[in-house]
C-alpha cells in the first residue's frame, strides 16, 4: 500500500529540482505531441529550445528576440508573484497590460508630433498608472465589497481587449492612412520610441524596467518589511491579523504592483516592439506569466529563469511554425502542460511517499 | 423608436437559447462547489467540449454523439483537475488556471483543420401545438432539446442536492470535510465524482456553443463564458434556482445588446459587446457585499485541501 505522509518541513531539494524536472517531462510529452502530429520530435524540440541561441543559421535575428519576449514576462510575474504569495490572485494582468500599454500610447499620440525629452518619460508613468487603476478596480472591489478578486480581474481582461479594439478602430487610428485599423507607427516618433539601447542585443527601456523590478521585488521580499507581511498574510492568515497587518491594505498593495508592473510591459511593448495601438496586440504575455511566476517559484531569481525559458519557447515556437508548419497554438499547449507537470510533481515538496505494511487504518 | 423594432417574443427565444451553455457550466460548477472543491477551469472545460464536440459531430453526422464527445473531453479534463488537486494535493487556483490555459491551446491545435466547417443541424425539438400558441409558442416552445434538458437538468441538482441521501453526503462534505471524513464518508471520492460531473457539464455547455448556438468552431470561442459560469454560481449563493434565473438574466442582457448592435445605435460595437462582463462584475459586487450577503451561503470548506493524515 502506498500513501503519502505529509512532510514536517517542504523539502528544499524538490522546491529547486521540481521546475528543471518539469521542463523535461514537457519535453518529453511535447516530443510525443509532435510525433502524433507526424513531425520529427527531436528536430520540433531542438528547434524550440536550442536553435533559438545555439543555431548558426537563425541566431543572429532571434538571440536578440530572447530579450524582448522575456522582458515583458519577468515584469508582469514579478508583480504577480508578490500577490500570489499572499494568496491574493491577480489573474487579469493580461488587462492590465493592454490598459498600461493604451495609456502609454496614448501620451504619446497626445504629442505627437512635438519633440522633447519628457515625452517618453511621461508614457512610461502613463503606462503605470494605466495598469495600475485597472488593477485598482478588483482591488477596491474586493475591499469595500468583498467581491472576488480572480474572476473581477479576469473579466476585465475581455472588457480591456474591447476597449483595445474600439481605441484602434476610433480614437487612437492613424488619421493619415485611410481604411486601416491601428494606430500611428510609435517607432517613428522619435520622442516616443522605445528603441534598441545597444544595438544587436535587443536590450530596450523594458529590459531594464524588468531588472529594477528584479532587484526591487527580491529586497522587499527579503529585507523589507512589507515583505514579511506578505508572507506573513499567505502563510497564517490569522497570525497575520493579529499582528496588525491590514488585509486590505495588502490586497490594495499587491493588485497596485502587479497592476503597474503589467501597464508598464504594456507601455515599452506598444512603443517598442510592437510599435502601434492594433487589435492584435494583447499577446498572452499576462496568462503566461502566470506560468512563469509558478515556475520560478514566486523567487525573484528564478522568475528570472523561467521568463527566459517562456520567452525562448515563444521565439521558438515560431522557428517551428516557419521551419516544421508546426500550429502556433502547439507552444500554448506546451505551456500548460510545464504549469501542469510542475504542479504535479510538487507534491514531493510537501509530501512523501511511503510504502506502509497491511490495510490503511 | 429602436426599442420598437425588437418582438418581445423572439427575445425571450433567444435569451434561453443564450443562457444555456452558461446555465450548463454553471449548474455543474455549483454541484463541484457544493462539495468543497474550486475549480476554475470551467473556461478550459468548456472549450474542450466545444472543439471535441464539434469534431465529433462532424465527423459522425450527428449532433448527439456530438455532444456525447462533448461531455466525455470535459470529464477527461476535470479528471486531470481531480487528479492533480484531490490525489497530489496540489493548489486548487493554479491548477485551474492550468487546466484552462492548457485547453484553449489544444484546442488551438485540436480544432485547426475545423475552422469554418459548417457541424450538422441540431433539430428544433416538435412540440406540436403548443409551439403555435402565440407568443409563448415562438418565445418557449420552439427550441432544441437541450434547452429543455438543461431546464431538466437544474431541476435534478436542486431535488439531489436537497431530498437525496447522496445529495445531503455531498453537501456534507462539501460543508466540513473533516466532520464527513469522521462520519466514515469517502471525501475524496465523493469530491472525484463531483468534479467529474462538473467537467461533463461544461463540457456539453461548450458544445451548446459549437454546435447551436453559433454555429461554428473559431479559436477561443468560448470568450469568457466559463468564467461567467463561475461568476453565477457566487451570483447564485449556490441555490440551484437562482443559477437559472441568473442565467436568463445574463442571457437577456447579451440578447438585449446584440439587438441593439442590429438595430444600429450610436455606440460602437466594441462597446455594447462589453456590457455581459460589465453586469456579471456589477451583479457580483452586489451579491457580495454586505447587504445581499450572498457570499455568506459559501460552503465552508471550499477551496480547502483535504488530507486525512492532517
Amino acid at each position: 500500500m502506498i500513501r503519502l505522509e505529509k512532510r514536517k518541513e517542504p523539502s528544499t531539494f524538490w522546491r529547486i529540482a521540481n521546475p528543471f524536472l518539469a521542463v523535461a517531462l514537457t519535453m518529453i510529452a511535447g516530443g510525443l505531441m509532435f510525433a502524433a502530429l507526424g513531425k520529427d520530435p527531436i528536430a520540433a524540440i531542438r528547434l524550440i529550445f536550442f536553435d533559438p541561441i545555439f543555431s548558426a543559421q537563425f541566431g543572429s535575428f532571434s538571440r536578440p528576440q530572447l530579450l524582448i519576449k522575456s522582458a515583458p514576462l519577468i515584469l508582469i510575474a514579478i508583480g504577480l508573484a508578490i500577490g500570489f504569495k499572499a494568496n491574493i490572485w491577480n489573474i487579469g494582468a493580461e488587462g492590465q497590460y493592454i490598459i498600461g500599454a493604451l495609456f502609454g500610447a496614448g501620451v504619446a499620440l497626445a504629442f505627437f508630433p512635438a519633440p522633447g525629452w519628457y515625452i517618453f518619460p511621461l508614457m512610461v508613468l502613463a503606462g503605470a498608472f494605466g495598469g495600475f487603476l485597472w488593477a485598482m478596480i478588483p482591488a477596491i472591489l474586493k475591499t469595500r465589497f468583498n467581491t472576488n478578486e480572480i474572476l473581477v480581474s479576469l473579466l476585465l481582461v475581455y472588457v480591456a481587449e474591447r476597449i483595445l479594439a474600439a481605441m484602434a478602430l476610433g480614437l487612437m487610428r492613424n488619421p493619415d492612412v485611410a481604411g486601416f485599423p491601428g494606430s500611428r507607427d510609435l517607432r517613428r516618433y522619435e520622442a516616443a520610441h522605445n528603441a534598441e539601447l545597444i544595438a544587436g542585443t535587443g536590450i530596450h527601456w523594458g529590459v531594464v524596467a524588468a531588472l529594477i523590478a528584479v532587484i526591487f521585488a527580491y529586497a522587499m521580499m527579503t529585507r523589507h518589511m512589507l515583505g514579511y507581511h506578505i508572507k506573513l498574510a499567505g502563510q497564517a492568515p490569522r497570525a497575520a491579523r493579529f499582528g496588525g497587518v491590514s488585509p486590505a491594505r495588502l490586497v490594495v498593495i499587491c493588485l497596485g504592483i502587479s497592476g503597474a508592473l503589467a501597464g508598464l510591459a504594456g507601455m515599452f511593448e506598444v512603443s517598442g516592439p510592437a510599435g502601434q495601438v492594433r487589435i492584435e496586440f494583447a499577446s498572452g504575455y499576462g496568462f503566461t506569466a502566470i506560468i512563469v511566476a509558478f515556475l520560478g517559484r514566486l523567487n525573484p531569481l528564478g522568475i528570472v529563469l523561467a521568463g527566459l525559458l517562456l520567452g525562448l519557447t515563444y521565439i521558438g515556437g515560431e522557428l517551428a511554425q516557419m521551419m516544421l508548419q508546426l500550429p502556433g497554438a502547439s507552444i500554448q499547449v506546451f505551456q500548460g502542460m510545464l504549469l501542469f507537470f510542475l504542479l504535479a510533481l510538487d507534491f514531493q515538496t510537501n509530501y512523501r511517499l511511503r510504502l506502509t505494511k497491511g490495510a490503511r487504518i | 423608436m429602436i426599442l420598437g423594432s425588437i418582438n418581445p417574443a423572439v427575445l425571450m427565444a433567444a435569451l434561453m437559447v443564450a443562457a444555456t451553455p452558461i446555465l450548463l457550466a454553471a449548474i455543474g460548477e455549483l454541484v463541484v462547489e457544493k462539495a468543497g472543491v474550486l475549480n476554475l477551469g470551467v473556461e478550459g472545460m468548456m472549450i474542450m467540449g466545444a472543439c471535441l464536440g464539434f469534431i465529433v459531430a462532424v465527423n459522425t453526422g450527428s449532433p448527439v454523439l456530438g455532444f456525447v464527445g462533448a461531455a466525455c473531453a470535459g470529464m477527461a479534463l476535470s479528471l486531470l483537475f481531480a487528479l492533480l488537486t484531490q490525489a497530489l494535493m496540489t493548489n486548487q487556483v493554479a491548477s485551474g488556471l492550468a487546466l484552462t490555459l492548457f485547453g484553449l491551446g489544444l484546442t488551438a491545435l485540436l480544432g485547426q483543420r475545423y475552422v469554418g466547417i459548417t457541424p450538422p443541424r441540431t433539430p428544433k425539438l416538435d412540440l406540436g401545438p403548443l409551439s403555435e400558441i402565440p407568443f409563448l409558442g415562438r418565445a418557449l416552445f420552439s427550441h432544441d432539446i437541450v434547452v429543455y434538458l438543461t431546464i431538466a437538468l437544474v431541476a435534478a441538482v436542486w431535488w439531489f442536492l436537497n431530498y437525496s441521501r447522496a445529495g445531503m453526503i455531498l453537501r456534507a462534505v462539501g460543508e466540513n470535510h473533516d466532520a464527513a471524513h469522521a462520519l466514515g464518508y469517502h471525501v475524496r471520492r465523493v469530491r472525484v465524482f463531483a468534479i467529474m460531473f462538473g467537467g461533463a457539464c461544461a463540457g456539453l455547455g461548450g458544445a451548446y456553443l459549437s454546435l447551436i448556438r453559433v454555429p461554428q468552431w473559431t479559436e477561443g470561442m468560448t470568450v469568457g463564458a466559463g468564467w461567467i459560469a463561475l461568476a453565477l454560481v457566487v451570483f447564485a449563493s449556490w441555490r440551484p434556482w437562482r443559477a437559472l434565473a441568473g442565467a436568463y438574466l445574463f442571457g437577456g442582457v447579451v440578447v438585449l445588446q446584440l439587438n441593439l448592435q442590429a438595430a444600429g445605435v450610436k455606440i460602437p460595437v466594441e462597446y455594447l459587446s462589453m456590457s455581459p462582463y460589465l453586469i456579471t462584475i456589477f451583479v457580483l459586487v452586489l451579491i457580495s457585499s454586505g447587504k445581499a450577503r450572498g457570499s455568506l451561503n459559501a460552503p465552508g470548506s471550499l477551496n480547502r485541501p483535504f488530507h486525512a493524515s492532517d
